[in-house]
C-alpha cells in the first residue's frame, strides 16, 4: 500500500499495526475478484450482515430477558410492551433468524450449482457446512427461550432424539436437560449456550473468509482466474454491489418485521409453556422442516429401512436420527462426491437438471415436514428422503463422472466480452 | 447465461413462494375455518377503532373478566384506547388489590392505581380450573396472536355456538362450537344480545359485542401495532430511496467494466 499519501496519523498507525493495508487486501482495491460474479454472489455478505444484526439485537434482548421458567415468557412480553422499542428489537431478532437461514440456504445452493466447493475450495465449503450446523444449534436453543408451548415441546422432542443412541442415549438426554425433563436447568443452559454460540459462529466465519481469500471467490463460469484482465478490485466494485444488495435485502427483511412479524412463527408459542398440555401438532421452525421430514420418514415399515440391513442393526427411530444428521454431514463430502473437471453447472446440463430436481425435492421435504405424519404425506416424505440421499450418493457421483461438459470459455474475460456482444 | 439467470430467478421466486404459502398451512386444525371479517386494524394502514375497543373493554370487564384474566395489561395501558387520565384512574380505583407486606409484615387491601396489572378473577390456575369444571379459562391478553386465524378465529368462536348435529354427544358442562378444535368447548356461550348496555348508542347485538371485544383483544395482544406500521412506512420508504441511490452508485462505478 502506498503510505506516502496517507494522513500522518494513519501513517503512524500503519507503521505499527498495518490495519489499513490489511483492510485493503481484505476488501479493498488490493483484493482481486472475478469480474463476472452475478447477484447470487451477494448472499455471503448478506449472511455476514444478518449475523451482525442478530448479535447486536440479541445482546440488547439479553439485557431484558429472564432465563427462568416462571419469568421467561412474561419477560419476553415485558420486552414487547414496556421496554422502549423492545417490540422492534425482538421482532428484528425473531425474523432475523428466518432471514439468516433464507440467505444461507441460497448461499449454499449457489455453491452447489456453480461447483464452488470444488478444489481448491474444499475446506472453505466444509467450514461453511460447520457454520450451518452451528447456526442450527443456535437457532434451536434460541427458539426455546421465550418458553412458549412450541419452545417447550420442540425442545422436548428434539432433545429426546438423543435417547435413540444405544447405551449412552438416556445419559446424554439427562445431561442436556440438566435433570429428568425439560425444565429450568435446561432453559438456563440453553440461554448460556445461545449467548455463546454466535461468537463461535463469528470465529468460524473468520476462518471461512480466511480460506476464501486464499484462492478468492469462484465465479459463474467456474474457470480459474488466469490473468489480471479477469479480475477487478473488491473495492469499489463489489463494495458498491454488495451495499446495493443489502438495501434490497433489508426491504425484504423489514417488510416482515413491520408488517408480518409473526409470519414465520407458530401461534402456539404465544401460549405459555405447559408440561401437562401437548400441542396437537409439534412442528419445528420452518428452516428445520426438511430435516424433520427425513427424521420422520424412518418408520418401521419404510422400505429403505425394513428391506435393508439397517433393520437388523438398529431401531427405526435411531435410523431416522442418523439419517437426519447424515443429510447435513454428507454435504461435507460434496467436493469428492462430485468428480467433474468442470465446476459450473452452466456447462453441465444434466447436472444442472439434477440440481434443480434436488432443489425442488428439498422444498417438498420442507412442505412434508410441516404436515402431520399421516396418509399420503408419509409416502411422499419417504420417497423424497430416498431421493435426497440418492442425489448425493448416486446421481452426483455418476453424472459428474459420466457427463461430458460443454466447452468452457477460454477465460473469465473472454466470457464477459462474449456476453456483452 | 441469460437463460440460466432467468431460470435461477424463477426458482428463487418459487422458493420464496413455497416458504410463504407453506408456513400458514402447517397448523390447520380439523375445525371449520372461521370466515374472514373486516377489521379496522388489518392491512398496511389499519388502526384500532377506538370506540369499538372501548366498548370491547366494557364487554371484557362485564362478561369475560368473571372467568378470564388479562394479566399482561396494566390499567395505564388503557390510555392508548382514548381513556383520559382521570377515567383510567377511576377504572383502576374500582378494583381492590392485595398489596404488602407492610412494615408489620401484614398483607393489606388497597384500591387500584393505573400502574397495577389487570386483576385476575382467580388467585391461581388451579383455583380457576376448580371453579370451571376442571378447565382453566386461558388468559386473554395474547389470544388473537396465540390462535391460528387470529382475530377471525376469536370472533368466529364467540358467535360460532350452535346446536350439536345429531349423533354428536355433548358432555355435561360442554357446548358445541363449530370453530373450536374438537368442537366441544368447556366455555358456555358467553355472549347474548344486550349482554352489555352500551352508552354510545351502538346497537347491542351479540355480533356487535363479539366484534368489539375481539377488537379490544387484538389491541391487548399487539398494543405496538399502530406505532409499528407507522414506523414501517418510514423505514421502507427510506430503504427504497437508499437502494435506488446505491443502485445508481453501483451503475456508475461499474460503467467501464468490460
Amino acid at each position: 500500500m502506498d503510505t506516502n499519501n496517507m494522513h500522518p496519523v494513519m501513517k503512524w498507525v500503519e507503521h505499527r499495526l498495518p490495519v489499513f493495508s490489511f483492510l485493503d487486501h481484505s476488501l479493498g482495491t488490493q483484493y482481486p475478484t472475478p469480474k463476472n460474479l452475478n447477484y447470487w454472489w451477494n448472499f455471503g455478505s448478506l449472511a455476514g450482515l444478518v449475523l451482525v444484526i442478530m448479535i447486536i439485537s440479541g445482546i440488547v434482548l439479553a439485557m431484558h430477558y429472564t432465563p427462568h421458567v416462571d419469568h421467561a415468557f412474561n419477560s419476553v412480553e415485558r420486552i414487547m410492551r414496556d421496554v422502549n422499542y423492545g417490540w422492534l428489537i425482538r421482532y428484528i431478532h425473531m425474523n432475523g433468524g428466518s432471514m439468516f437461514f433464507i440467505v444461507v440456504y441460497i448461499h449454499m445452493f449457489r455453491g452447489l450449482y456453480f461447483g464452488s466447493y470444488q478444489a481448491p475450495r474444499e475446506l472453505l465449503w466444509i467450514i461453511g457446512v460447520f457454520i450451518l450446523l452451528a447456526m442450527m444449534a443456535t437457532a434451536f436453543m434460541g427458539y426455546v427461550l421465550p418458553w412458549g408451548q412450541m419452545s417447550f415441546w420442540g425442545a422436548t422432542v428434539i432433545t429426546n432424539l438423543f435417547s435413540a443412541i444405544p447405551l449412552v442415549g438416556d445419559s446424554i438426554v439427562t445431561l442436556l436437560w440438566g435433570g429428568f425433563s425439560v425444565d429450568n436447568p435446561t432453559l438456563n443452559r440453553f440461554f448460556a449456550l445461545h449467548f455463546l454460540m454466535p461468537f463461535v459462529i463469528v470465529g468460524l466465519v473468520v476462518i471461512h473468509i480466511w480460506a476464501l481469500h486464499v484462492h478468492g471467490s469462484s465465479n459463474p463460469t467456474g474457470i480459474d482466474v488466469k490473468s489480471e484482465q479477469d479480475t477487478i478490485g473488491f473495492h469499489p466494485y463489489f463494495t458498491t454491489k454488495d451495499l446495493f444488495g443489502m438495501g434490497i435485502f433489508l426491504i425484504f427483511f423489514m417488510f416482515f418485521v413491520f408488517y408480518a412479524p409473526n409470519f414465520f412463527g407458530e401461534p402456539d408459542n404465544y401460549i405459555p409453556a405447559d408440561p401437562l398440555v401437548t400441542p396437537a401438532h409439534i412442528v419445528p421452525e420452518w428452516y428445520f422442516l426438511p430435516f424433520y421430514a427425513i427424521l420422520r420418514a424412518f418408520t418401521p415399515d419404510y422400505i429403505v429401512y425394513a428391506w435393508t440391513p439397517l433393520a437388523w442393526i438398529m431401531e427405526a427411530k435411531l435410523a431416522g436420527v442418523l439419517a437426519m444428521f447424515a443429510s447435513i454431514l454428507l454435504l461435507l463430502f460434496m467436493p469428492w462426491l462430485d468428480g467433474s473437471k468442470v465446476r459450473s453447472c452452466s456447462f453441465r446440463p444434466i447436472m444442472a437438471m439434477a440440481f434443480w430436481l434436488f432443489f425442488l425435492n428439498c422444498l417438498v421435504l420442507g412442505y412434508i415436514g410441516g404436515k402431520p405424519a399421516e396418509g399420503i404425506f408419509v409416502t411422499i416424505g419417504q420417497f423424497s428422503t430416498f431421493y435426497y440421499f440418492a442425489h448425493l450418493l448416486v446421481i452426483v457421483p455418476l453424472v459428474s463422472r459420466l457427463e461430458r461438459p460443454k466447452p468452457v470459455p477460454d477465460s473469465i474475460n473472454a466470457s464477459v466480452l462474449k456476453a456483452a456482444e | 447465461m441469460k437463460m440460466n439467470m432467468i431460470k435461477t430467478a424463477v426458482a428463487a421466486l418459487a422458493l420464496v413462494g413455497a416458504v410463504t404459502t407453506a408456513v400458514p398451512a402447517f397448523a390447520a386444525g380439523e375445525a371449520a375455518k372461521p370466515p374472514k371479517q373486516t377489521w379496522s386494524f388489518s392491512g398496511l394502514f389499519g388502526t384500532y377503532d377506538r370506540a369499538a375497543a372501548q366498548r370491547g373493554f366494557q364487554v371484557y370487564k362485564e362478561v369475560c373478566a368473571s372467568c378470564h384474566g388479562m394479566s399482561l395489561l396494566s390499567y395505564r395501558h388503557l390510555a392508548d384506547l382514548g381513556f383520559s387520565e382521570d377515567e383510567v384512574k377511576a377504572i383502576a380505583a374500582s378494583y381492590e388489590i392485595e398489596d404488602g407486606p407492610d412494615a408489620d409484615g401484614e398483607m393489606f387491601e388497597r384500591s387500584g392505581i393505573p400502574a397495577d396489572r389487570f386483576v385476575s378473577p382467580f388467585p391461581n390456575k388451579n383455583a380457576a380450573a376448580a371453579s370451571n369444571n376442571g378447565k382453566f379459562p386461558p388468559d386473554l391478553t395474547l389470544m388473537t396472536k396465540a390462535r391460528v386465524g387470529g382475530a377471525d378465529y376469536v370472533y368466529g368462536l364467540l358467535v360460532g355456538y350452535e346446536d350439536a348435529p345429531s349423533g354428536v354427544e355433548v358432555p355435561d358442562g360442554g357446548s358445541y362450537n363449530k370453530y373450536f378444535p374438537g368442537q366441544i368447548i368447556a366455555m358456555a356461550p358467553p355472549l347474548v344480545d344486550e349482554a352489555v348496555e352500551y352508552t354510545d348508542g351502538t346497537k347491542p347485538t351479540m355480533a356487535q359485542h363479539a366484534k368489539d371485544v375481539t377488537t379490544f383483544m387484538a389491541w391487548a395482544a399487539e398494543p405496538e401495532m399502530e406505532e409499528r406500521k407507522r414506523m414501517g412506512i418510514k423505514v421502507l420508504l427510506f430503504l427504497l430511496v437508499l437502494s435506488g441511490l446505491l443502485y445508481a452508485v453501483k451503475r456508475k462505478v461499474w460503467e467501464n467494466v468490460h
